[in-house]
C-alpha cells in the first residue's frame, strides 16, 4: 500500500518539526509537534512557491482515470502537483491519481462511502478544518495539502481515539503483519497511549464455521456491514448501539449464510474479522504466495495460494476486474484443507479379494497396456474430469485417438455437446461485460451457486441499474429481486413465441443478456431447448455487432477447454458398451449402466466417486502442484502454477498418460509441457493466449441445422445441489462438509 | 521528605480513583445484542393490533411509498406503546415487516436510541434525568429515593409488574431541575403518556409513585406549589408591566 513510503515521509517531517525543549522533555507531550498547538501560528508561515522541478509521481496502485466526457475533467492541486480529474472524483481518489496514498480505513473503492474513521483527514487551502477526503467531492481549483502538519496532527488524533479502545494483542492476533491499523499506527500513532480507563469490551459473536470474530479489536469502519449489503446481499449485519458502545453484531444469533462470506476477512482492516480455518496457523510473513487460478468452478477466479513448506496454509483473491474483482467464494477460499485428505499417493491395483494393492508405476502401467490390447477400439472409453486442465485432456484425446478410439469426453458436457460453434458454449459477453447489461433471463441455471462471482456481478448491475431479471427454473434463492416465470420449458415456449409479459421486458432493453446454465447439457432435448433460446435472442436482438448477449454458463473448470479441444464422444451410448474406460479424474460419471467385466482405470488426486468401481489407480497432481492451462466460462485461458510440492508419488496428468502411451507402444510425440502446448497450438491456439479472453464470433446469418426436436415438459433442475461440495477436493475437505452442514437451508 | 510524602499521597489518591468500578453502563437496556427469553423470542408471534394497523397505515402515509424506511421510528414508538413499553424482537420484525426492509436496520434503530426499551419495564417506567443541571440539583437522592422506595435495582421491574426506574439524559427542563419523566405504558397505546414532574424532591417523587399506584393521575409539570410552569418561585420579579420601549430609538419618528 505504500505505507512504507508513508511511514518514512511521516517520520522524517516530523523529525524536522520537533523542537525538543527540555521543558517538553520533562512533561512528555503525546504531540509531537508542540509548535502546532498554535494553528495560527503554522498557517502564517509564508506558503512556500512549489518548486519548478517537482519530482514526477507514479499514481497510486497503477490508478487510472477515464474520462468520459473531456469537458468534465477539473484540475486540482495536490501537494502543489496540478491533477486532472474527471468531475465527481473525490478528494481522495484525486490524490491516488495524483500519486499520494491517503490512509484509510472505511473507504474502501467497491463500497459506498461511509466517511466514519476520520483516518483520511487532509487540510484542504480555504477550509476552516481538515476534511474528510474519502467523502468530499474534489472542486475545481482546490489545493489540497496532505502532508502537513495540520493533516498530520489530526491524522495523529484519530489514531490516537482509534487506538484507546484497541486491545494490544497484536502478538496473538491473526491479521498481525497485514494489519492496516498496525501499519498506519507505525506512521500516526504514539508510542505510548494517554487513556488511562478500562477499555471497553466486546462479546465475539458467530458467524459460522468460516469467519472468526474477535470483536474487542473492531474499529467500527462498518466494511463489513457495507460488503453484506451491498456486494454479498444478505443483510445479516448491522452496527448496533451507540457512542462508545457501538458494535458490529447480528442482533439475533444468525450464521453468515452468504457464498461471499469469506471476503470481509480481506476487507476488515484490523483483526476482528479473521479466517476461522486458519487461525493461529501461521504468520504471513511466512508464506510463500503462489498466483494462480481457481478450478472449482468454471469462473477461474484469480487467487493467490499462500503455502508454507508443502502445505497449502490459505487461499487469497487476486484483483482481476474482468473476472473476479477482488473477491473469490468462499468454497475458492476454504477448500484447500481437502487437497491434505483421502489423496491417492501410490498406483494401486485391485487384487482378487477386491482390496488395492500398492503397486509401482512400471507395474500399473504395465497392467493397462495390457488390457487396453485386449479390447476392441471402439470399447474404449475416456472420461476427463470437471478440474482436469488443457494439456492432460489434450494427451488424453491422443492417446484414445492412437488406440483407435474417439469415445472421449469431458464431464458435464452431456454426450452430445455442441462443440461447433464457442458461441454456443461461452459467457459471450463477459463476466466484465454483464455490467452493461439491463435485462437478464436466466434458463435454468442458479449463478448463485454454479459461478457465485457471476452472480455477484450480476448483482452488481442489479444494483446500479435496476435491470431486470427473469428467471425459469426451480425455485431458488438469488439475492437480488427477480421474477421467477417459471419451472419447465413451457414458459420457454410461451417467450419464444411472444406470448409472455416478459417479452416486453426483454425486447425494450438496449442490451438483454440470456444466461443459459450448463445443467441444460445433461438434457435429452437440449438442442430444442438452445433453438427456443436462440428465438428468443433474435426476438429481443441480442445477438448484435456490438452485444452478444447469448450466454451459456458452464459449471466447470476443465467443460470449456474440453470443447474447444474438441472432447467429443463418437457414440452416445459408448459407456454401454465400454470394455476399457479410462477416468481421468472425473467422479460424477454415471457408471450404473458400465458393464460389469469393463476394466477402469481412475487416475485422479482423490479417492473418491470414481475410485469405488476402479480396477487401477493412478495418482496425479492436483491443479495447486502442477502447471495447467484452464479456460473459464467467458473464454478466457489461464494457467496455474505449482504451489506445493505433489504428494507421495503421484504424477501430473498428462505425464501418466504419456507414459502409458509409450508402454503401450503408441508413443506420443512430447515428452514436455512445450511440446504438449505446442500440439494445443495446433487444436485450439486460443488456450495458449494466457490471461487473455478470446470471444467467441458469431454471425447471425450462420445457417443451422434444422432442430425437429420437441421439448420435453420435464422441470429445469438445479445442477448444483450444494454449492460448497462440486468435486473431489471440494467433498474432501473438512471445512466444506461443515459448512453444507451449518450454512445450506434444510 | 515532605516531596516524598506528597507523592505517595498522590498515589494513594489515584489509587483510590482506580478502584471505583467503570464496567456499569447505565442505557436503558444494557446489550446491544438479543438473548432469548420465553418472552422475547424471534418466533413468537407478534402483530400489530387492530386499532393501531389504522395508525400504522396512518403513519406511513407521511412519507413516499418508495421511502418506507422512514417510518421506522414512529413505527417502533407504536409498537413499543402497544406493546406495554417494550418491544421484544419479534415485534421489531414485524415492524421490518411493514416498511419492507431487513430486520437488522430495524435492531439498528431500536438499540441506537434508548428510548427504546429492549427489556421489560413497569407499566409505569420512571425514567429519572441524570445530566448535570439535575444533577447538581439533586437527581441522584431522587433516584435512591426512588430505587428505595420501590426496592429494585436501575432497569428492574417491580415484582408487581408495575414500576421500573431508569436513567436518561437531558430532556430540557433544566429550568425546573431536578426533573422525572412517567412513561405511563399502563392502558396500551390509547391512553400512553409520557409526563414530565419537574421540581421534584425525594419526597414528592415517592408521593408520585404512590399516586400512580393508586391510579390517580398526580399533576403534571412543575412539583413546587410556589411556581407556575418555569416561572420564578413566589410570582413573576420582573417584566411586571408592558416593558417599555427602547429609550434610544422612537419609532414614530421614522
Amino acid at each position: 500500500m505504500g505505507l512504507g513510503l508513508l511511514a518514512s515521509r511521516a517520520l522524517r517531517s516530523s523529525r524536522l518539526l520537533t523542537s525538543p525543549s527540555p521543558r517538553f522533555s520533562f512533561l512528555r507531550p503525546i504531540v509531537s509537534t508542540p509548535e502546532l498547538q498554535n494553528p495560527e501560528a503554522a498557517q502564517a508561515q509564508p506558503e512556500a512557491p512549489p518548486p519548478a522541478d517537482l519530482p514526477k509521481r507514479a499514481p497510486v496502485a497503477g490508478a487510472r482515470v477515464h474520462f468520459t466526457n473531456p469537458e468534465d475533467a477539473i484540475e486540482v492541486f495536490v501537494d502543489g502537483y496540478p491533477v486532472k480529474i474527471p468531475k465527481g472524483f473525490t478528494v481522495l481518489q484525486a490524490c491516488e491519481v495524483a500519486g499520494v496514498d491517503i490512509p484509510r480505513f472505511c473507504y474502501h473503492s467497491r463500497l459506498s462511502i461511509a466517511g466514519n474513521c476520520r483516518m483520511c483527514l487532509v487540510e484542504v487551502e480555504k477550509s476552516p478544518k481538515p476534511v474528510a477526503s474519502c467523502a468530499m467531492p474534489a472542486l475545481p481549483g482546490m489545493k489540497i495539502k496532505t502532508d502537513t502538519p495540520i493533516a498530520k496532527k489530526a491524522r495523529e488524533g484519530v489514531m490516537e481515539f482509534l487506538l484507546m479502545n484497541h486491545p494490544l494483542d497484536c502478538p496473538i492476533c491473526d491479521q498481525g503483519g497485514e494489519c492496516d491499523l498496525q501499519d498506519q499506527s507505525m506512521a500516526f500513532g504514539s508510542d505510548r497511549g494517554r487513556f488511562t480507563e478500562m477499555k471497553r469490551s466486546v462479546v465475539d459473536k458467530n458467524l459460522g464455521p468460516l469467519v472468526k470474530t474477535v470483536m474487542t479489536r473492531c474499529i467500527q469502519c462498518t466494511r463489513c456491514v457495507r460488503f453484506a449489503t451491498e456486494v454479498a446481499g444478505v443483510q445479516d449485519l448491522g452496527m448496533l448501539g451507540r457512542g462508545s458502545g457501538e458494535e458490529i453484531g447480528t442482533y439475533v444469533e444468525k450464521l453468515m449464510t452468504s457464498e461471499l462470506s469469506g471476503n470481509v476477512i480481506d476487507i476488515c482492516p484490523v483483526g476482528a474479522l479473521t479466517s476461522k480455518p486458519f487461525a493461529f496457523k501461521a504468520r504471513n510473513w511466512e508464506l510463500k504466495g503462489t498466483e494462480s487460478i481457481d478450478v472449482t468452478d468454471a469462473v477461474g477466479s484469480n487467487i493467490r495460494i499462500d503455502s508454507r513448506g508443502p502445505e497449502i496454509m490459505r487461499i487469497l483473491p487476486r484483483l482481476n476486474e474482468d473476472i473476479n474483482e477482488e473477491w473469490i467464494s468462499d468454497k475458492t477460499r476454504f477448500f484447500y484443507d481437502g487437497l491434505k485428505r483421502q489423496r491417492l499417493n501410490d498406483p494401486m491395483i485391485r487384487g482378487s479379494d477386491g482390496r488395492f494393492k500398492a503397486v509401482s508405476w512400471r507395474d500399473a502401467l504395465a497392467v493397462i497396456a495390457e488390457v487396453i490390447h485386449q479390447v476392441k477400439p471402439e470399447e474404449i472409453v475416456g472420461v476427463a474430469g470437471k478440474l482436469s486442465d488443457a494439456e492432460s485432456m489434450m494427451v488424453l484425446k491422443d492417446f484414445l485417438n492412437r488406440m483407435g478410439s474417439n469415445n472421449v469426453w469431458c464431464e458435464g458436457n452431456g454426450m452430445h455437446p455442441n462443440a461447433d460453434l464457442r458461441s454456443g458454449y461461452l459467457l459471450n459477453s463477459g463476466i466484465s461485460g454483464l455490467e452493461k447489461a439491463d435485462a437478464f433471463l436466466l434458463v435454468g441455471t442458479q449463478p448463485r451457486v454454479e459461478a457465485a462471482m457471476v452472480n455477484a456481478r450480476i448483482r452488481k448491475t442489479v444494483r446500479a441499474t435496476e435491470a431486470k431479471v427473469g428467471y425459469i427454473g426451480p425455485p431458488t434463492d438469488l439475492n437480488y429481486d427477480h421474477q421467477h416465470l417459471g419451472t419447465t420449458t413451457q414458459t420457454l415456449k410461451e417467450i419464444a413465441e411472444n406470448r409472455h409479459p416478459f417479452c416486453s421486458t426483454l425486447s425494450n432493453a438496449k442490451n438483454p443478456s440470456i444466461i443459459v446454465g450448463a445443467g441444460i447439457f445433461e438434457r435429452g432435448d437440449k438442442d430444442a431447448i438452445f433453438a427456443a433460446i436462440e428465438t428468443i435472442a433474435k426476438n429481443c436482438k441480442a445477438i448484435r455487432p456490438d452485444w452478444n448477449g447469448l450466454n451459456v454458463l458452464l459449471l466447470n473448470a476443465a467443460q470449456a477447454a474440453a470443447l474447444d479441444l474438441g472432447l467429443v464422444p463418437e457414440s452416445q451410448n459408448c459407456i454401454e458398451s465400454a470394455k476399457f474406460l479410462y477416468l481421468m479424474g472425473a467422479d460424477d460419471v454415471s457408471l450404473e449402466k458400465l458393464p460389469s467385466d469393463a476394466f477402469v482405470v481412475y487416475q485422479g488426486h482423490h479417492g473418491d466417486r470414481g475410485v469405488y468401481r476402479a480396477n487401477v489407480i493412478l495418482p496425479a497432481s492436483a491443479f495447486t502442484e502442477k502447471e495447467g492451462t484452464y479456460e473459464n466460462t467467458e473464454g478466457c485461458a489461464q494457467q496455474t502454477l505449482p504451489a506445493v510440492p505433489t504428494v507421495g508419488d503421484a504424477r501430473d496428468d498428462w505425464k501418466i498418460i504419456r507414459a502409458l502411451s509409450e508402454v503401450a507402444g503408441a508413443r506420443l510425440p512430447y515428452d514436455t509441457v512445450s511440446g504438449v502446448r505446442s500440439r494445443i497450438r495446433v487444436v485450439a491456439p486460443n488456450l495458449l493466449r494466457v490471461d487473455e479472453r478470446e470471444a467467441a464470433t458469431f454471425s447471425s446469418s450462420l445457417v443451422k441445422p434444422e432442430i425437429k426436436q420437441e421439448m420435453s415438459s420435464e422441470p429445469f433442475g438445479s445442477a448444483v445441489e450444494n454449492f460448497y461440495m462440486t468435486d473431489s477436493i471440494t467433498r474432501a475437505s473438512k471445512i466444506m462438509a461443515q459448512c453444507s452442514a451449518m450454512l445450506l437451508k434444510k | 521528605m515532605l516531596a516524598r510524602l506528597a507523592t505517595q499521597r498522590l498515589l494513594e489518591i489515584r489509587q483510590a480513583f482506580r478502584q471505583i468500578p467503570q464496567t456499569t453502563r447505565s442505557f436503558s437496556t444494557a446489550l446491544n445484542y438479543h438473548l432469548d427469553t420465553p418472552d422475547n423470542k424471534p418466533d413468537l408471534p407478534w402483530e400489530f393490533n387492530d386499532a393501531n394497523k389504522a395508525k400504522v397505515k396512518e403513519i406511513l402515509s407521511h412519507y413516499p411509498s418508495n421511502y418506507k424506511q422512514s417510518a421506522v421510528i414512529p413505527l417502533l414508538d407504536l409498537a413499543q406503546q402497544q406493546h406495554g413499553g417494550w418491544l421484544p424482537v419479534s415485534a421489531m420484525n414485524a415492524v421490518a415487516k411493514v416498511i419492507e426492509v431487513a430486520p437488522i436496520r430495524v435492531y439498528e434503530v431500536a438499540t441506537f436510541y434508548s428510548m427504546f426499551n429492549r427489556a421489560k419495564v413497569g407499566k409505569y417506567h420512571l425514567l429519572v434525568c441524570g445530566t448535570t443541571p439535575c444533577m447538581i440539583r439533586g437527581s441522584r437522592e431522587i433516584e435512591d429515593a426512588l430505587l428505595k422506595h420501590l426496592g429494585v435495582k436501575r432497569n428492574e421491574v417491580t415484582k408487581d409488574g408495575m414500576f421500573s426506574v431508569g436513567e436518561m439524559e437531558c430532556m430540557g427542563c433544566c429550568v425546573n431541575a431536578p426533573m422525572i419523566t412517567v412513561a405511563d405504558y399502563s392502558t396500551g397505546s390509547e391512553g400512553y403518556t409520557y409526563n414530565y414532574f419537574e421540581d421534584v424532591t425525594p419526597k414528592r417523587v415517592v408521593e408520585i409513585v404512590e399516586m400512580l399506584r393508586r391510579g390517580e393521575k398526580p399533576p403534571r409539570g412543575t412539583q413546587n406549589p410556589m411556581r407556575i410552569n418555569s416561572g420564578p418561585e413566589g410570582g413573576n420579579t420582573t417584566l411586571l408591566g408592558e416593558p417599555k420601549p427602547p429609550p434610544c430609538r422612537d419609532l414614530d419618528a421614522c
